[in-house]
């Protein structure tokens, strides 16, 4: 056996061991996080790898994306070739032959073509950070390094082919168009010389491509690991709902080591490629805060694979999971340093859910800032002192404002309205929420709904003074305690007055009274206000006449749109009193633009930065429109203050699309 | 240091309303909570227990349901807490109470001497402001009203120097221990409890001291004992002024209203 094929083997067995190594460590590192179950739905599993994986359907969203659609098809193509290069270096009579001639000789020609665009994506990709870098894309060593490597194994690719035509090596050169070519080089050398550089070439890819396999776990270039088992394992239901808590001594509320998240969250960090489509998205990050969810994930892996590494050397070798539960970490995850995650941003997240709905991989973001708020509100009790208020608010009165519970039925005090009772049933709920209930602007909403439900003939009532606050805010502000409370005096409630359809004109009351409240047995229908005017208008059942209301524009609340996939029923309704669609912003339905307002941010102060709704208030005036419709009273009140801030309050109003109905009601 | 703190359980006022027909207070559905000021001397009592170690006790004189607000002072972190409770303890005025409150801290501080007591300013459904410094005058303590801030405790020495907010002035007194402070509500702005903190003092079994453990003449407690005597609440009258509605819309009206009276009473001139 000659010395170059010994030591190939040699290095080629240590670099396969070292790699196997590397993918164990990163599975006993996942198995440090807690268990979740991310194995049903294997069909839906499997299509979302189709889909999302090999038709690269998230990436190629953005223009940019199909350059890498590219590599990583070239990538799926060189597998083959390079398998067959790998193991003929130890055993030089192996060929991917046995397959026949012709899908032999098309994967050859395949691979010959890929290459080629492979290189040429590389290069666009190099040329993207040099020359016109967009400013979520870092230009950092390990892109320029992998990039490298890449375009070498191309390369020495081209070397080998090209060497072995010209010295008619191979019987399949004419299923090589481009190596082909690029034999004619070396016309005029000598065999002897082809010899060396056919030598050359193969070892600049050898080690080329086994310095790639080892170097992947250590970049982020490990996302072409992890990528496809992060979008195996995704979130199927659309709504991120976070789990219901167990309140018993003894449990720990939230998460502030990373190994109290769970292993799929953990894979999340794993997976993160940096391509920084999230933090360009963010409406924090764009407003001038330090919040990026991009470098949240980064540090959150940082993070994992520092404290990761020292549980599993501190750990008995036998047990792949099973780190002691209270081990001492050597870094904290909520804190100022570079492994970890500033507390200050787990405070600007509004969770509106654009990262998430951005990222090619499906990472979650939003479920890891409300573990770490719950962390700090339950166990520590440490917030921004506005919560303060809003918290005791909440426990005592059950609205955000400490309002008289006595007086959340005053803005119907005029009214003829239903009260609901366990003896006075009606077919419809109107859950009025606490805005509609007490605050003076958003009450106009819930006098457009009674006038709605009214004209329309429907059977209808409300609580009166004993509805409480559905939670939503404490719930994404992480206190989970009160919130748990308040779900289940609320669902009781339901349940004794045998409610079975609930209306509400709030996005925050909506997801909560129809998604969160379901592990608290709930089993009621919730129906957004939108979701009801437009079946009513679609029914004729509400007699209205379109008029000229001017240019509206709609904006999208975070949960009623991304959260929930409305987006078509707020804007029929729109449609159906303007006599014409919407204006749109540039940021409109799934890539919406925040108002501010959610995750609990309407309660917290604004102070890095820009404010996020003067923001989205430029930008819906953008659009020159005469109103703006929205169909949330918390975006309503951001747009308002926007407005007022800009000086437009004069010029352009905002409303809500039942008022809109309401007006155009003969 | 031993510090013991005495907390009531009231009414939440802000929402008792006056019935209009028989002028008198509608107590009905109105949640219970602790007194507000209460709270501020919780936290100062754990806050001095963070600075300088010890124990705090919490104390409530009240109905069996009155346990809440011990159960949520150990849930801050209050280490121990005792009820007051007993029918014959019912229908007591401030003089009572302090009665009652300031046996049951002689108890205590017998078996461990009690160095700070510390009181709400006034209770939101009382508001007399009178039990703090008549518990402090039945035990000899030091009398520290409406104190705004401690700027140090001296154990060593047996002092506490503190600022007192008086009308248009402010004090610093220091003073001998042991010492009884009511609290004003700037002195602090109250911690949040934690959810372990809730759990654990939620589990925690709690004593209660009924009239058989305390053993105070029946004279001198309760309705017996209370000099006072309630004979009618009622609101006050509105003799001038006029409250202009301007909800559900009617702002614009109100307004007109408004602006018309000023001209009226040659505030604004129409010119």
């Amino acid at each position: 056996m000659p010395w170059s094929r010994i030591i190939f083997t040699v290095l080629f067995i240590a670099s396969i061991g070292l790699f196997l190594f590397n993918v164990y460590r990163l599975i006993a590192m996942l198995c440090l996080g807690r268990w979740e179950n991310r194995f049903d739905h294997l069909l839906a599993r499997l299509k979302g790898v189709l889909l999302f994986v090999f038709g690269q359907k998230r990436v190629v969203r953005r223009a940019f994306g199909v350059n890498h659609f590219f590599i990583f098809w070239g990538f799926m193509i060189l597998l083959g070739m390079n398998s067959e290069f790998l193991i003929q270096g130890v055993f030089p009579e192996f060929s991917l032959r046995f397959l026949g001639r012709v899908p032999y000789g098309a994967l050859l020609f395949a691979t010959d073509i890929m290459s080629v665009v492979v290189l040429a994506a590389v290069a666009l990709a190099v040329m993207r950070r040099i020359a016109f870098r967009p400013k979520y894309i870092e230009a950092s060593r390990d892109a320029f390094l992998i990039l490298g490597l890449i375009a070498m194994l191309m390369v020495a690719y081209f070397g080998v082919h090209a060497a072995e035509i010209a010295l008619g090596e191979t019987d399949m050169g004419g299923w090589m168009p481009v190596s082909g070519a690029l034999a004619g080089a070396f016309a005029t050398s000598t065999p002897e010389k082809i010899h060396r550089s056919l030598n050359a070439s193969w070892w600049v890819h050898a080690l080329a491509l086994l310095a790639f396999l080892n170097y992947l776990p250590y970049s982020k270039h490990l996302h072409v690991l992890t990528a496809i088992p992060n979008v195996f394992f995704r979130r199927i239901d659309p709504v991120s709902v976070p789990p219901r808590l167990k309140f018993e001594l003894g449990q720990d509320f939230g998460v502030s080591k990373v190994t109290q998240f769970t292993w799929k969250q953990l894979l999340d960090f794993m997976a993160c490629t940096e391509c920084g489509r999230c933090e360009d998205s963010c409406p924090a990050h764009g407003t001038g805060k330090d919040l990026s969810p991009k470098e949240m994930v980064h540090r959150g892996k940082l993070n994992l694979f520092i404290n990761g590494g020292s549980l599993l050397n501190s750990r008995p070798i036998d047990t792949l999971a099973g780190a002691p539960r209270e081990a001492s970490m050597v870094k904290p995850l909520i804190d100022g340093t570079a492994e970890s995650i500033p507390e200050k941003d787990v405070w600007s997240c509004a969770t509106c859910g654009v990262c998430m709905e951005e990222c090619p991989v499906f990472i979650e973001h939003a479920p890891k800032t409300l573990e770490m708020r719950r962390h700090l509100v339950m166990e520590k009790a440490e917030f921004p002192e506005e919560l303060l208020s809003l918290f005791n608010n909440m426990e005592q009165r059950f609205n955000p404002w400490g309002i008289a519970p006595t007086d959340r039925a005053k803005w119907a005090q005029d009214l003829d309205i239903h009260i609901v009772k366990e003896d006075a049933p009606a077919d419809y709920l109107f859950f009025v929420g606490c805005s509609g209930a007490y605050d003076s602007r958003a009450r106009g909403i819930a006098l457009a709904m009674a006038k709605i439900l009214d004209r329309a003939g429907l059977s209808w009532g409300i609580l009166g003074t004993e509805e409480k606050c559905c939670g939503d805010s404490l719930r994404r502000l992480g206190n989970e305690y009160v919130f748990d409370q308040i779900a289940q005096a609320n669902v009781a409630q339901f349940k004794k007055l045998g409610i079975t359809k609930v209306v509400t004109h709030c996005p925050h009351c909506y997801t909560t009274l129809k998604n969160d409240y379901r592990a608290y047995g709930a089993e009621f229908e919730v129906i957004h206000h939108s979701e009801l005017i437009e079946r009513l208008i679609a029914e004729g059942k509400l007699p209205v006449h379109a008029r000229a209301n001017g240019r509206v524009v709609y904006h999208d609340s975070c949960y009623l749109g991304r959260h929930n996939g409305l987006y078509d029923a707020p804007r029929h309704c729109v449609e159906a009193v303007s006599g014409q669609a919407p204006a749109e912003m540039e940021r409109s339905h799934g890539r919406a633009f925040c108002c501010g307002a959610g995750g609990g941010r309407m309660w917290l102060e604004e102070t890095e930065g820009k404010r996020i709704n003067i923001d989205r208030t430029e930008q819906a005036l953008k659009q020159n429109p005469a109103a703006i419709a929205s169909a949330c009273p918390f975006c309503m009140t951001m747009l308002e203050d926007g407005l007022k801030d800009l000086g437009k309050d004069g010029d352009v109003k905002v409303k809500d699309i039942a008022e809109l109905v309401a007006d155009a009601i003969e | 240091m031993h510090i013991v703190v005495c907390v009531k359980m009231v009414p939440d006022t802000t929402l008792v309303q006056i019935d209009p027909k028989t002028n008198t207070l509608v107590r009905e559905g109105v949640p219970f909570i602790t007194n507000p000021f209460d709270t501020h001397a919780v936290e100062e009592a754990l806050r001095l227990k963070d600075r300088y170690g010890g124990k705090v006790t919490a104390l409530s004189m009240g109905p069996p349901a009155a346990e809440m607000v011990l159960r949520r002072a150990l849930a801050l972190g209050a280490d121990e807490a005792v009820l007051l409770s007993d029918r014959a303890f019912g229908g007591a005025d401030t003089l009572a109470t302090s009665k009652v409150l300031s046996e049951a801290i002689r108890r205590i501080h017998e078996n461990e001497p009690v160095d700070l007591v510390f009181c709400g300013l006034q209770t939101i459904d009382g508001d007399t402001a009178q039990v703090g410094p008549g518990v402090a005058c039945r035990l000899g303590f030091t009398q520290l009203t409406l104190v705004d801030h401690i700027y140090e405790v001296n154990q060593r020495e047996s002092y506490i120097e503190v600022r007192r907010k008086l009308e248009g002035a402010f004090e610093r007194v220091q003073a001998r221990m042991p010492a009884l402070i009511t609290t004003t509500r700037e002195i602090n702005t109250p911690r949040y409890p934690t959810v372990p903190g809730r759990l654990q003092a939620a589990s925690r079994a709690l004593p209660v001291w009924s009239n058989d453990v305390m053993k105070l003449e029946r004279a001198e407690i309760g309705l017996q004992g209370s000099p006072t005597n309630v004979r009618r609440i009622f609101a006050p009258q509105r003799e001038k002024g006029e409250i202009i509605n301007g909800l559900n819309g009617a702002h614009l009206t109100a307004a007109d209203c408004m602006l018309n009276k000023l001209y009226e009473w040659d505030i604004l001139n129409a010119d």
